[in-house]
């Protein structure tokens, strides 16, 4: 266990190094984290890693006690109760509704002839709720993975999709249309573990944000 | 040929053995309850939703009390499971108690009914016990309820668990004091509502100087024993935090040493005026029961009343007190020794 005495829910990917950097910077040892690929649960270090998607489910359930993910994973699972410590300030992304390049729009086009537009996403909240205050009406279509591909096979007209630097849209023939919002790492503690750890959870914050 | 017929999710089946361990959780309760005085009652399951809508629930969208069971009887009025037994309790003491002498101390076992979201072990039907004290204002009414709280985890066996108290007023109080109103300070109260840091740093930042600002941030992320209320150096936010120190004032120390202080906890609900309670277990990652003042409830049943009270969720509290650590990650942190016995084995 690492000296804070928290488990710590870490996301793959990504965020994976710039969180183990920090959780270095903390003084916790995150070498075996970073040697093994496969393994998943890392008892010396206090440290579970997960898809981000996951994060906040495994901090809401008290399984780990804080953890690090996105603000679009936040926003996505918005009714999850967890507690939003800090703005890690790394992993910046923007979160965008795109659709193939191009004058009009084909989104837009189709939201002037048919009144619906067709949206592919990973983020169904984010999307629904986007579409619903901008007054749009919108078929949201789930997808797990290459959102990008949606719209090119023609089965929708735009994506709600995370961008950084936007080469994979533009790769993939499609271009931003809007930006809903941008998002970062944040560091998120279950309530319980929040009023009961709560000298370690302020020293690890404290860390990390210095950091 | 085996039928497996089902039943609602969020619904289960209790069978003997859990049942006869439940039946203890409960008599334990009842005990402690008598012991202080608090009378049993029962309530109808199901009552109109118009009563049950004096409580002004129906206004607030995601509030875990609003009743999301209806139907229609035969004369075309709709009625609703309760959520919980604070409302029915209200509705009881504003027209069976008009005139009993105070305070009213009444306890339940009851079970409530709630709408559950997908995929978190949540509950659509759930036992609670509690008490409601109607007629004793804070702080005494408060102490009180915090003690027979304590007496209820001690009864059961769950000395370990503890009770996070907050003050629903404080922030209110403190934002009017440094002169935050309209928008932003709706925008700080939902930030610190949905316990989003982030956004109340941001929110508090575009509404107050910087001294103002930090004070607010440093409130509302403040937690621990009752002692961090000596440590609070600003006079405005000592102003908001009279009520909670004279609570702590009225408590013996065995029942003060078991809370946790959250000058940033606003409960959910939306009846709560004053203290407000959450309790916690070792290893459960959620509030095994929660409670508050509710000094405006009474009022609308036609009896003005100060109140407080609590609910426990027996079978919370039955999970708790059995340890159900599951996985070696729960055991490996909390008893090295049994993680290594079965390694071995």
């Amino acid at each position: 266990m690492n000296a804070y005495g928290l488990r710590i829910a870490v996301p793959r990917g990504v965020m994976m190094k710039p969180t183990l950097d920090s959780l270095d910077r903390a003084g916790i040892d995150t070498a075996e984290v970073r040697g093994n690929d496969r393994k998943l649960l890392f008892e010396d270090a206090g440290i579970v890693t997960m898809r981000p998607s996951d994060v906040a489910t495994y901090v809401e359930s008290g399984a780990a006690d804080i953890g690090i993910t996105g603000k679009d994973v936040l926003m996505e699972q918005h009714t999850r109760d967890v507690v939003e410590l800090a703005d890690l300030e790394f992993g910046f992304c923007r979160i965008v509704v795109a659709s193939i390049a191009g004058e009009p729009d084909p989104a837009e086009v189709a939201l002037r002839r048919l009144g619906i537009m067709r949206v592919a996403t990973k983020y169904v909240n984010i999307a629904s709720r986007y579409f619903e205050q901008t007054g749009r009406q919108v078929e949201i279509v789930e997808v797990k993975g290459s959102v990008e591909l949606a719209p090119l096979t023609g089965m929708v007209d735009a994506i709600v999709d995370l961008t950084a630097t936007g080469t994979t849209l533009r790769e993939n023939g499609l271009v931003i249309r809007e930006e809903i919002a941008t998002t970062t790492g944040r560091l998120i503690a279950n309530p319980a573990s929040h009023r009961l750890k709560a000298e370690a959870v302020d020293r690890i914050r404290e860390v990390l944000l210095a950091g | 040929m085996v039928m497996t017929l089902p039943i609602p999710s969020g619904t289960r089946d209790v069978l003997p053995e859990e049942m006869r361990e439940r039946h203890a959780v409960v008599a334990a309760l009842r005990e402690l309850f008598e012991t202080h005085g608090y009378g049993e009652v029962s309530t109808p399951t199901v009552e109109y939703a118009s009563v049950l809508d004096h409580a002004g629930l129906a206004a607030v969208g995601d509030d875990a009390t609003r009743p999301r069971f209806r139907s229609v009887d035969e004369k075309g009025e709709t009625l609703a499971l309760r959520t919980d037994m604070t409302v029915p309790i209200a509705r009881l003491v504003g027209s069976r108690f008009a005139d009993a002498e105070l305070p009213i101390r009444l306890s339940y076992v009851a079970n409530c009914y709630r709408g559950v979201r997908p995929g978190r072990g949540e509950s659509r039907e759930l036992l609670q016990a509690g008490i409601e004290l109607c007629g004793a204002p804070a702080p005494d009414g408060t102490a009180e309820a915090l003690t027979v709280l304590v007496g209820a985890l001690d009864a059961v066996g769950l000395s370990e668990a503890r009770v996070a108290v907050g003050d629903a007023s404080l922030f209110p109080t403190l934002l009017d004091a440094v002169g935050i109103t309209g928008t932003a300070r709706a925008a700080i109260l939902h930030e610190l509502a949905t316990r989003d840091m982030v956004g109340l740093d941001r929110e508090v930042r575009a509404a107050a100087d910087d001294v103002t600002a930090t004070m607010l941030l440093e409130i509302a992320s403040r937690r621990g024993a009752p002692s961090l209320l000596d440590e609070i150096a600003d006079d405005r936010a000592n102003a908001a935090l009279s009520g909670l120190r004279e609570l702590i004032a009225k408590l013996d120390q065995d029942v003060a040493s078991r809370l946790i202080l959250d000058l940033g906890l606003t409960r959910k609900l939306g009846y709560y005026t004053g203290a407000v309670f959450e309790v916690y277990a070792p290893g459960q990652g959620h509030a095994i029961g929660g409670g508050g003042r509710y000094d405006d409830l009474l009022g609308t049943f036609g009896r003005p009343l100060p109140a407080v009270g609590f609910a426990l969720d027996v079978d919370a509290l039955h999970t708790a007190m059995v340890g159900t650590s599951r996985g070696i990650w729960r055991v490996g942190w909390s008893a090295s020794e049994d993680r290594d016995a079965k390694a071995g084995s």
